[in-house]
């Protein structure tokens, strides 16, 4: 596994921070690189981002449980209502979060594996679900388009088109999405947060609010 | 990979060719031209035009946009203004939301109606559905807010920016549950449910947050949650009074103990009202000891279908101080078409305040009809008697401000509740 190397598209020195990371993108000419045991492959190339205002960037900084935090990469989804990141969180232990900003509104979710997943077409609003002692129930489905990524993320994760996705919430606000967009479904739990709970540092800078 | 600080963009609106500045940056999604009222998609770089308002259709904001005010000590942009409005019967209700951004910690909402405020958060968990004294209602974080209630609510105008795509005559089914002073309102699409969570603010608190010049809008009627101004005071006033009503029984136990209640005269004579003579006569002196303290005077008669009147004079016997003071005891009965009837008491009782201690004596004088047989009667002198009548009139007189309070505390909210779809002046909307 190597940590640095240079980009097979353009030549140009590419670092992996994060040891779990399997995918990154190239600053230069926007590559997108995964690792191979011996070397980086180019598996695609990012088109311009859409317009987005969130105040996270890579290399931002926070703490969430107790437990600090930096930001590595990007999923940036479209969907009708705009657009919204998935931030890929890397923790000082070198597990994987999610924090999620859809017009800032944030959420902070872990990636679960072993449940058993319904077939997206099963769900619409309103149908309940269990995931060990939490009780959910779906309260959107979105169809949303993949429309991105930046930076290092901890699967291969490009080139989608329409990827639905899963919103449940439990009562005591728990919240979960269940993405549609591989063959096997991915389940993320976390919960909501607060802007000021999360501690974060290294933000983005808006003209006027300073 | 740090960015430079991001810049807030303008752009040419395509209806005029004035400027529209975006202060919520990339988040929004819908702008309005400030100079020709044109609703602007602005989500993709071709900006299209939604719709336009005309002259008429077009409502003022008292809060200006790009006004900026700390609240929980977080400091928010206006950036949006919309009217709402709810049509029940042929009554048509408008009440305006103001969108309040942060760049950092999102959107808020300003909500007002007719001067009553509320601070709005998005609720990003699932309240649950339970029951409350047979209404439905909601519990969120604790709170269990009752359902007041729903109503179809259309979007009329729009000023400014918005995060999502507006859609104006768009409806929503709008559903309001509340414990004063908090609401929980519930806005239902065929595919999604969006709860936000408000607080009532005072107008004065959201002039003084956005340091605006002038006053509020007039606060008129009661709104759905605002809190009961008697609540928090009648509370009080109920725990002052049970504070003082345990102080008076302790003090009624007090005197009953410490009370001397010590009798230091009791004479008995006989009189006849005769034609000569002095009929006035003074007791052996008595001492009057302990505290400044009431002194009870009891004439004790036979009378019986006649009166009699006594002359008191109580006398300290080193000063001469005398306190005045004349009894008239009667006892009158028999039965008439009524039946049995009484009128008067055969004992008197007269209460002196205030009597130092010392060597004291009484003059009596008593008179009585000539006719009148011989009178026995007798004088008991006691020291320091409890009072309980005043110690009755406190115990009814304390709770008086808190009764009075806690009805107009049950008036406000039997207004408050007349509005709701459980009132008996029909504004239900009746599809629950």
């Amino acid at each position: 596994m190597i940590k640095t190397g240079s980009c097979p598209s353009c030549g140009a020195p590419v670092e992996f921070r994060w040891s779990s990371s399997v995918q990154t993108v190239c600053e230069f000419c926007r590559s997108i690189l995964v690792r191979t045991d011996v070397d980086l492959e180019k598996v695609g190339k990012v088109a311009d981002l859409p317009a987005n205002a969130s105040p996270i960037q890579i290399g931002t900084e926070g703490v969430y449980a107790n437990r600090p935090f930096a930001v590595a990469g990007r999923i940036i989804y479209e969907y009708s209502q705009g657009n919204w990141n998935e931030w890929h969180l890397v923790f000082n232990d070198g597990t994987s979060g999610w924090l999620s900003d859809a017009q800032l509104a944030y959420d902070v979710s872990f990636r679960e594996d072993g449940f058993q997943l319904p077939a997206a077409g099963d769900l619409q609003p309103g149908v309940s679900l269990r995931f060990g002692t939490l009780q959910f129930e779906v309260t959107s489905v979105t169809h949303a388009r993949y429309a991105g990524v930046q930076g290092e993320l901890p699967f291969q994760y490009w080139d989608k088109t329409e990827v639905p996705f899963v919103d449940i919430r439990a009562l005591d606000g728990h919240f979960g999405t269940l993405d549609y967009s591989e063959d096997a479904p991915l389940l993320f739990l976390g919960e909501a947060v607060e802007f000021e709970s999360l501690k974060l540092s290294n933000l983005r800078s808006f003209e006027g609010w300073n | 990979m740090a960015e430079a600080a991001v810049r807030a963009v303008a752009l040419a609106c395509p209806n005029c060719g004035g400027q529209v500045e975006l202060r919520g940056f990339a988040n929004t999604l819908t702008a309005t031209c400030p100079s020709c009222f044109t609703v602007l998609d602005t989500s993709t770089p071709a900006v299209s035009i939604l719709r336009t308002f005309g002259k008429k259709q077009r409502y003022t904001p008292v809060i200006p946009l790009g006004s900026r005010g700390d609240f929980d000590g977080v400091k928010y942009e206006v950036i949006g203004f919309q009217i709402r409005t709810v049509k029940e019967d042929d009554e048509v209700w408008h009440w305006s939301e103001y969108l309040l951004f942060n760049p950092y910690n999102g959107f808020r909402y300003l909500t007002e109606y007719n001067g009553h405020w509320n601070f709005v958060t998005p609720v990003r968990g699932l309240p649950a559905r339970v029951t409350s004294r047979h209404r439905p209602a909601y519990k969120w974080q604790g709170r269990t807010y009752r359902h007041f209630s729903t109503s179809i609510a259309k979007t009329e105008f729009v000023l400014g920016e918005f995060p999502w795509r507006v859609v104006v005559d768009e409806t929503v089914r709008a559903e309001d549950y509340v414990t004063p002073p908090y609401i929980l309102s519930a806005e239902r699409t065929q595919d999604e449910t969006t709860w936000s969570h408000g607080e009532y603010l005072d107008g004065r608190q959201i002039w003084r947050a956005f340091k605006l010049k002038g006053s509020p809008p007039r606060v008129q009627g009661i709104f759905l949650n605002q809190p009961s101004p008697y609540t928090g005071t009648a509370g009080g006033i109920i725990k002052v009074a049970a504070i003082l009503e345990v102080a008076l029984v302790a003090l009624l136990i007090f005197f009953i103990f410490f009370s001397g209640n010590r009798t230091v005269l009791r004479e008995s004579h006989q009189f006849q009202q005769g034609t000569r003579g002095e009929t006035s006569f003074v007791t052996p002196v008595f001492d009057l000891t302990g505290r400044l303290s009431n002194v009870e005077v009891q004439t004790r008669t036979d009378l019986d279908n006649h009166w009699m009147f006594v002359g008191y004079a109580l006398i300290d016997t080193d000063t001469g101080q005398g306190y005045d003071f004349g009894r008239e005891v009667s006892y009158y009965h028999g039965r008439d078409s009524d039946g049995d009837w009484s009128e008067g008491g055969k004992v008197d009782k007269a209460i002196v305040p205030s009597v130092p201690s010392g060597r004291y004596y009484l003059r009596v004088e008593p008179e009585a009809e000539p006719s009148s047989p011989s009178i026995n009667y007798e004088i008991v002198v006691q020291r320091d008697v409890p009072n309980f009548i005043w110690f009755m009139i406190a115990a009814l007189l304390i709770p008086l401000p808190a009764i009075a309070l806690a009805w107009r505390g049950f008036r406000f909210e039997y207004e408050r509740w007349q509005q709701s779809d459980y009132g008996s002046v029909g504004t239900s909307s009746g599809d629950d």
